[in-house]
């Protein structure tokens, strides 16, 4: 049985309306996109969907009491809460240097926590 | 008093700013200082965590933090100068800045050229009128997202955000992440003000309720917020009788629109454009004052940071060619919003130079056609598969079209439903 999912593409502000032919769980058909990665986004979000997951991290001696964090591949989108709370754990001393890997292999997704920003160690 | 002479100051140490203050040293100024209230630069993107940033101008997705990394580091290394902590009080028409800071105490800097960059401030509640009780639990959404994301406490646990902006959008889901129960997004209008993706990837993926036509017409609490009546709206969005919903809730959230911060350009005489609250500026991005220029979301609100980085370099780039001398002259032709469409920006533009227009539509509309005239005469047309109030849209205006003919440009939208 065909069935068509219809997506909003999140690559990119443009949201373009991508439609999804399936035929149970195999893809027949892949229309409406503009760009390789909406067409990459929609096979994804059809068999594995996947997402950034950005949050914060407590980081003590900086000026701030957090410090942003991502993963630094997307990870499963069933895996978003379980990878928070394992984050929630996660607490570094300042300096971090943007990119620095704060978490290997969170959830084993295969993505790493990496911090968003430069903290300098301050005196609070 | 500290007095000081400065080729270019540019106000606002954002995204905006340091585009403008790195693209004016890259086309020939040295002596240029940026001065930012906040104790480190960056603006608004420090706190905005979620990805989404730079596709434009990176072609990679970054967090708001990582794109304002990026340009503080070229900041740095070109050796731009700036002071933090540092509030300017006033511009005077002649372009005296007067600022104040700890360090350096009152100063007045003599600058021969400005960039206005302070960017944009949220609509509070006090602009809604929302009936009821002042009990503690009631936040813009951005006063949220800076909670959360630096200072590291929640504003509550149950959770209602009035106002389908971006910022609101982006909360529901990250207050979501941290344990919050987000019980719903109204929005007054039949549509939502954010971008696409943020509906699909922040409410949908997460299941919060995005109730359309909906507002909240009563907050109750005493010294807490209690919970608030959320009722539907009519066409013309007054609250329907009868349609009254008490929702629980220890917060509110308002994401109800951005407003360009122009007291500054206010106190140097700056002519402001009544719709967009900003400076009107020509496509040099130079305002009513000569030798002050304007970008970023003081001039216009923003839906991506890479169209101010673009907008600002355009600033940058101008306020130096200025102090070289090498201005542009020559005949301006009035730029203005026609059927549809709600404001356009730059809101003049010489013959001689082409420009990219950005404007805003009044209403959602899909299978349209995007017509420019110059007088009469159509010099541009495009068909477009929808259009909406909240994605920006641009043109780009080539110097030829132009060339000839006279009266006023008018960008209009027609056709379609």
């Amino acid at each position: 049985l065909e069935t068509v999912r219809k997506l909003v593409c999140i690559v990119c502000p443009r949201g373009c309306a991508i439609d999804v032919t399936m035929d149970g769980g195999e893809i027949k058909s892949v229309r409406g996109f503009t760009c390789k990665r909406g067409e990459a986004y929609a096979r994804t979000e059809c068999t594995a969907p996947t997402r950034t997951l950005t949050t914060t991290v407590r980081i003590s001696g900086a000026r701030l009491p957090m410090i942003p964090v991502k993963t630094k591949t997307p990870v499963p989108k069933g895996k978003i809460f379980e990878c928070m709370d394992a984050i929630k754990d996660v607490s570094v001393s300042a300096p971090v240097h943007v990119g620095d890997v704060l978490l290997r292999d969170v959830c084993g997704t295969g993505s790493d926590i990496v911090a968003s920003r430069t903290m300098a160690k301050t005196v609070r | 008093m500290n007095t000081l002479q400065k080729d270019l100051v540019v106000i606002g140490g954002g995204p905006a700013g340091m585009a403008a203050a790195i693209e004016a040293k890259k086309n020939g100024l040295d002596d240029i200082l940026v001065l930012e209230r906040d104790s480190e630069l960056g603006g608004i993107l420090q706190q905005c965590i979620h990805n989404g940033f730079g596709l434009h101008i990176f072609g990679e997705e970054l967090t708001g933090p990582e794109y304002a990394g990026r340009f503080i580091d070229e900041l740095e290394k070109l050796g731009i100068s700036y002071k933090l902590d540092t509030m300017v009080l006033s511009i005077a028409p002649d372009r005296t800045v007067t600022a104040v800071n700890g360090a350096d105490g009152l100063m007045k800097i003599k600058a021969r050229s400005i960039v206005l960059a302070m960017g944009c401030r949220e609509r509070t509640r006090g602009a809604l009128n929302i009936p009821g009780s002042r009990p503690a639990g009631i936040y813009t959404a951005g006063s949220a997202q800076r909670m959360v994301n630096m200072e590291g406490f929640m504003p509550g646990k149950k959770i209602v955000i009035l106002g389908s902006g971006d910022i609101g959008l982006i909360m529901a889901r990250r207050l979501t992440l941290e344990g919050a129960q987000v019980r719903m997004v109204c929005e007054l209008l039949p549509y939502s003000g954010g971008l696409t993706r943020n509906i699909v990837q922040c409410l949908e993926d997460y299941n919060i309720p995005l109730r359309l036509s909906h507002t909240i017409t009563q907050v109750h609490g005493g010294r807490r917020l209690e919970g608030v009546t959320v009722s539907q709206v009519d066409d013309s969005r007054r609250p329907i009788p009868g349609t009254e919903e008490y929702v629980e809730c220890d917060t509110l959230l308002l994401s109800v629109g951005l407003i360009p911060e122009n007291e500054l350009s206010k106190s140097a005489g700056i002519a402001l454009d009544p719709v967009t609250g900003g400076p009107a500026v020509d496509e040099l991005r130079q305002t009513s004052a000569e030798g002050i220029f304007a970008c970023g979301n003081a001039v216009q609100v923003h839906d991506l940071v890479d169209y101010v980085t673009e907008e600002s370099r355009i600033a940058g780039r101008s306020a130096a060619m200025y102090v070289l001398g090498k201005g542009a002259k020559g005949e301006t032709l009035k730029v203005t919003p026609g059927e549809r469409v709600r404001y356009v920006v730059p809101q003049t533009i010489r013959r001689g130079d082409g420009a990219k227009l950005f404007f805003r539509v009044t209403n959602v509309w899909k299978g349209v056609t995007i017509e420019i005239k110059l007088g009469d005469k159509t010099i541009y047309s495009a068909r477009k598969l929808k259009v909406a109030p909240g994605e920006m849209e641009t043109v780009e205006l080539a110097p030829e079209k132009l060339a000839s003919g006279g009266g006023e440009l008018t960008v209009s939208v027609t056709g379609g439903e």
